[in-house]
């Protein structure tokens, strides 16, 4: 293996580690962030010459040690104020803590990148700054905004954590469901900008940013194995990811659930899914919203055909989510395999009765499209599809929705 | 650590209508578990005056510094380890007083 690839490596296993390690030495995440990066920097330059050191994840540490001393002993000349407020200190109630419960300090990071006392746009950029090791131009890109702005987010954010005293430590077990929510809320949130990216200035489907939500929610899952809701998040994003490569054409448009080539879904990743979701199946815990949307998603991926599709369980299985989350893009959804069981009159009524709280989201347009253009209704599905296009931001689904359109009887 | 729980008054619902008893109940946890800095419920800002010295001489003017919708009804000051722990406290603080609360630190205090 060549030393650039030992260095990709290395730093996507290391990172949170070296910064965890560091938070929690010198009890500031500005410190921690800003010596682990000098600490990757020096083995960039140095690894191809002297060669991978034995044990990476220690010489980083080491290294981004020396690198917060050295800033530290500079920076003691200077008043520094918020130093003093010793905001991680080791006398902070965060530490008195069984070791059980917080074994890993990477797990407190993501607890604390997550704080539900940050917005939520501050949470994902500090999220994949200090847990995933992006740069922060990376970030910007990703969110389609000024790099200056993206570094002041972060800046303002590692502010607040400071300044606020949000606490180093994953939360005590009575908060721990409502705070995990939070965190699974963000990587969730990091994946779907991936899947059907937001603007139409990008490609319309982000590997980056999906890529990187998997990989950090394997890592909580490695940290929190027993977390049901944890898993189903995994799941859920596995068997999406497998689908990745089938679901926008060579012409960059998007090609649907039904339409899509299932001999290209990624198996390997299906069956990983799939086993996530029976592993969920045999616990005695009511599943959780993540762990209901994997089961769907399963059911999509189980069938060889799209003709093949279990749609009786895929509706059961909205009705449970309903009853777990009854918030009108679930009744949106679930409409949708209402459709293929009861016909698109059915579904039609129930998407109608969504009309004010979804009137600005472009799948309820493009849903009612489709309902309509199959009922035969050519001149509302057409008025439906333009406001549909005019709501989504996403390239490959406007191509999709326009061919669509252009096919309606008497265009 | 101190942090300020500030009330968040409304003018469209400035009756006072928490539960009876509810923010005594609340102070008096407060003095029992050690948080208790201090607190108290301002008049309406109506009965403001802002006091402006920095020219030659001081100008009293009738009012709040701000108007708007939201003000300021009360605070508390308390102790608190973190802000988890303060958070802990404003959510009991915005139950007993049914307001909502604004939570922010210190930077040092005399």
């Amino acid at each position: 293996m060549d030393v650039g690839e030992v260095l990709t490596r290395v730093h996507h296993e290391e990172w949170a580690r070296v910064v965890a390690t560091l938070t929690r030495r010198f009890g500031d995440l500005d410190i921690a962030e800003e010596a682990a990066a000098e600490a990757f920097a020096v083995a960039v330059e140095r690894w191809p010459a002297d060669s991978v050191p034995p044990n990476p994840g220690g010489w980083l540490t080491t290294t981004a040690g020396n690198k917060a001393l050295d800033r530290l002993r500079r920076e003691s000349k200077r008043d520094d104020k918020h130093r003093q407020a010793h905001m991680l200190s080791e006398q902070t109630a965060g530490f008195r803590e069984p070791p059980s419960a917080v074994a890993d300090e990477r797990l407190r990071l993501v607890f604390t990148c997550a704080h539900p006392a940050l917005a939520m746009e501050a949470r994902v950029a500090l999220t994949l700054r200090m847990v995933g090791g992006l740069t922060v131009p990376e970030i910007a890109r990703a969110f389609l905004v000024r790099e200056t702005t993206m570094a002041q987010r972060i800046t303002r954010a590692k502010a607040k954590v400071t300044a606020a005293r949000i606490p180093y430590r994953v939360p005590d077990a009575e908060d721990l469901p409502a705070r995990v929510d939070g965190v699974l809320a963000v990587l969730y949130l990091v994946f779907n900008e991936g899947y059907l990216a937001s603007s139409a200035d990008t490609n319309p489907i982000r590997a980056d940013l999906t890529g990187e939500a998997v990989r950090l929610t394997r890592l909580v899952r490695e940290l929190m194995p027993e977390d049901g809701e944890v898993v189903g998040l995994l799941a859920l994003m596995l068997l999406i990811e497998a689908r990745r490569s089938a679901r926008v054409s060579a012409h960059g448009e998007l090609v649907t659930l039904d339409q899509q080539d299932r001999g290209a879904w990624d198996r390997g990743l299906i069956a990983e899914g799939h086993a996530l979701v029976r592993e969920r199946l045999t616990s005695t815990e009511a599943p959780g919203r993540y762990q209901v949307l994997a089961a769907i998603n399963a059911v999509h991926t189980d069938a060889a055909d799209a003709r093949d599709t279990d749609w009786s369980q895929v509706a059961a299985l909205y009705d449970q989510l309903v009853r777990l989350d009854p918030s009108p893009v679930v009744a949106l959804n679930r409409a949708i395999a209402i459709a293929e069981l009861d016909g698109p009159q059915v579904a039609l009524a129930l998407v109608d009765e969504l009309a004010a709280p979804l009137a600005d989201y472009h799948a309820f347009h493009a849903t009612r499209a489709d309902l309509l253009r199959r009922l035969g209704r050519s001149d509302d599905a057409r008025e439906a599809y333009d406001r549909a296009i005019h709501l989504t931001g996403n390239a490959a689904e406007m191509a999709y929705l326009t061919r669509r359109r252009t096919e309606l009887a008497g265009a | 650590m101190h942090y300020l729980l500030t009330v968040i008054g409304d003018t469209t619902n400035e009756v006072d209508d928490s539960e009876p008893g509810a923010v005594d109940a609340f102070n008096e946890q407060l003095k029992t578990d050690g948080r208790w800095v201090f607190g108290g419920g301002l008049t309406s800002p109506d009965h403001a005056t802002v006091t402006d010295n920095r020219g030659s001489a001081p100008v009293f003017s009738d009012g709040p510094f701000v108007e708007s919708k939201e003000y300021l009804a009360g605070f508390w000051v308390v102790e608190a380890d973190d802000l988890d722990a303060a958070l802990e406290l404003s959510a009991g603080a915005s139950k007993a007083c049914n307001r909502k609360i604004e939570v922010r630190p210190f930077d040092g205090i005399a």
